[in-house]
């Protein structure tokens, strides 16, 4: 098991039409490694998202999970096999208080699975999940309606919900996306923490500084092509990634 | 000495989340008020009207469970256009256990609302990933349809329908029999939709992708809800099919997909109180106005509009809003 990749991506492509928003990529992700995916707008990078969990359909290619093959199964299979994803457009419930939106996610067959066969009391479980991620317990804030939060806490909604599913992988994407640099700094500890446990991440993420700091290794996408794979630093040395990043210089004829 | 106003559900809801810690008999009335007046009016309102307005009284009941139906599948996310199908599928199912073989309402109404369930959510159940208003068609054509395949096939006595059902046994069996249906239905699946199971109903409305995000398969549960549905659009059929002592091509008619929807609108979507409510106004206002003759449905159609223009949100949600804005007087502590 420690060997065998977590996940493995072989020849992922799709295409919209005539778009070809992915073409063939490939990568293998080991288990506990932190994965970042960084590209410029367009670029690919949230269509192999919803293609590794399938909630796009890919044209060709396979996906394989802890050994297995996942790129047939329905999206909520693969949830329950154990990959948990956030989205880049938060849409919580926001007539409801914060805690109660965290009912679908503990209400899942994959919580009752992992429970032995029992819920539990899911509202306690959720204000513990909440007050993780930074919900302040005494201000009660878990009780204020979801609309009434501003984005920082519903980012963090968001990530509390994929922490609850106890998921093995966790794909976050672009998590970071709208917050301030105070609101990045606390979440980033989280995220560190989650780390620690030993659960795998793939980050898809446009705020590089702090990408850098924490990831193992980083993928750079372009025009729905893997165009650089390695460390951080050897990767953004590399000519492709700085033309995609930079733009090349325009030559005369 | 100096008083000023304060909303009665304040300290209540200061108090609690789920649990009712009450101070006073005023508290007391305040929370049990919406609940209890229903029921009285419920029972009470067969006693009190004469013949004509009791039978008016069974297709409001009729057109406030299946506005309850509807709204169900409403808040699920499935915009139905064919109430009638429901109807339709128990009041023949009923109608041909009674007809042919014999049963007695009081197993055939149970029986058929069970099966009609069953048979409507098989009929839909390949349509179930059509979202917005392509689901919604569906569900307009596929009444259209079995009327036609009544017709042209002659089954269950064609054109003609099947006539000659048992009764219920009395007049007040029939009334007390769909008040208490329709309270049960009312208050129970209230209670279902604010629980968590009803979140996850309501959360595949919303966003769908975020429930199946939970490992939760949508699809299981959409036909878990249009089988609920189903089952109270059933029972409607089935107990009319007693209640005339007749089943035939009407039961699909438009009527019971339109008035529904036009109850839950006014009455406020989205509670299945108001989805009642609506019924309650509706269909007496629109008895109300037989004496304009053919001027009727003008009437009533300026009606519709005037409901909606004037409160949108539905009647019901302006009262309770009002409600929950009630006041008393204080006296202010020096």
């Amino acid at each position: 098991m420690t060997d065998a990749p977590l996940l493995k991506v072989s020849g992922l492509s799709k295409n919209f039409g005539g778009v070809r928003a992915l073409s063939n990529v490939s990568f293998d992700l080991k288990e506990g490694e932190l994965l970042g995916v960084i590209g410029p707008n367009g670029s690919g990078k949230t269509t192999l998202v919803n293609l590794i969990t399938r909630f796009v359909k890919p044209s060709s290619g396979e996906v394989s999970f802890k050994g297995r093959k996942i790129s047939h199964l329905p999206p909520y299979k693969i949830v329950r096999m154990g990959i948990a994803r956030t989205f880049q457009m938060v849409k919580p419930f926001y007539q409801l208080p914060a805690y109660k939106n965290m009912i679908i996610p503990l209400y899942s067959p994959r919580m009752k699975q992992l429970a032995g066969g029992r819920y539990g009391d899911r509202d306690a479980v959720a204000l513990d999940l909440l007050e993780e991620v930074g919900f302040e317990r005494d201000a009660q804030v878990a009780y204020k309606v979801a609309g009434a939060l501003p984005q920082g806490y519903l980012k963090r909604l968001e990530l509390a919900k994929a922490i609850a599913m106890q998921p093995d992988l966790y794909i976050l994407d672009e998590l970071f996306s709208g917050l301030s640099l105070a609101e990045v700094a606390s979440i980033v500890p989280i995220i560190e923490k989650i780390r620690m446990a030993g659960k795998t991440i793939i980050m898809i993420e446009h705020r590089l500084k702090e990408l850098f700091r924490i990831a193992d290794r980083v993928i750079v996408m372009n025009y729905g092509e893997k165009i650089a794979d390695g460390p951080a630093e050897a990767v953004m040395e590399d000519e492709a990634v700085k033309s995609a990043y930079l733009g090349t210089e325009a030559q005369d004829g | 000495m100096k008083k000023r106003k304060e909303r009665i559900d304040r300290g209540i809801k200061v108090r609690s989340s789920d649990i009712f810690a009450l101070l006073s008999w005023r508290e007391m009335l305040y929370l049990a008020a919406p609940r209890v007046l229903p029921v009285v009016a419920c029972m009470a309102l067969p006693l009190m009207l004469d013949p004509y307005w009791q039978k008016v009284l069974l297709s409001v009941a009729v057109v406030a469970l299946l506005a309850i139906s509807w709204d169900i599948l409403a808040q699920t996310g499935m915009v139905s256009l064919g109430q009638a199908l429901f109807f339709g599928v128990g009041a023949y199912c009923s109608g041909v256990m009674n007809h042919y073989w014999g049963l007695t309402p009081m197993l055939s109404i149970p029986i058929a609302s069970v099966m009609g369930g069953l048979i409507c959510t098989l009929i839909l159940l390949p349509v179930l990933r059509l979202r917005g208003i392509y689901f919604s068609m569906v569900t307009l054509i596929v009444p259209l349809i079995l009327v036609r395949i009544v017709e042209a096939t002659k089954i269950f006595g064609g054109t003609e329908g099947l006539s000659g059902m048992t009764p219920l046994p009395s007049k007040w069996v029939e009334l007390y029999l769909i008040m208490i249906v329709l309270l049960c239905a009312l208050f129970g699946f209230r209670r279902m939709m604010d629980s968590d199971y009803g979140l996850v109903l309501k959360g595949i409305n919303d966003n769908d992708r975020s429930v199946i995000n939970a490992g939760i398969n949508i699809y299981w549960f959409k036909a878990q809800s249009l089988f609920i549905a189903g089952v109270i659009g059933s029972f409607c059929g089935a107990f009319m099919t007693h209640v005339y002592m007749f089943v035939g091509m009407p039961v699909f008619a438009l009527d019971y997909s339109i008035l529904p929807i036009a109850a839950a609108v006014v009455g406020g979507p989205g509670t299945l109180a108001g989805a009642t409510f609506g019924a309650f106004i509706l269909v007496p206002m629109s008895e109300a106005l037989r004496g304009f003759g053919g001027l009727r449905i003008v009437l009533y159609g300026v009606f519709l509009v005037v409901f909606i223009v004037a409160l949108p949100e539905g009647i019901f949600h302006y009262i309770q809003r009002k409600y929950h804005q009630f006041e008393r007087w204080v006296e202010v502590d020096k």
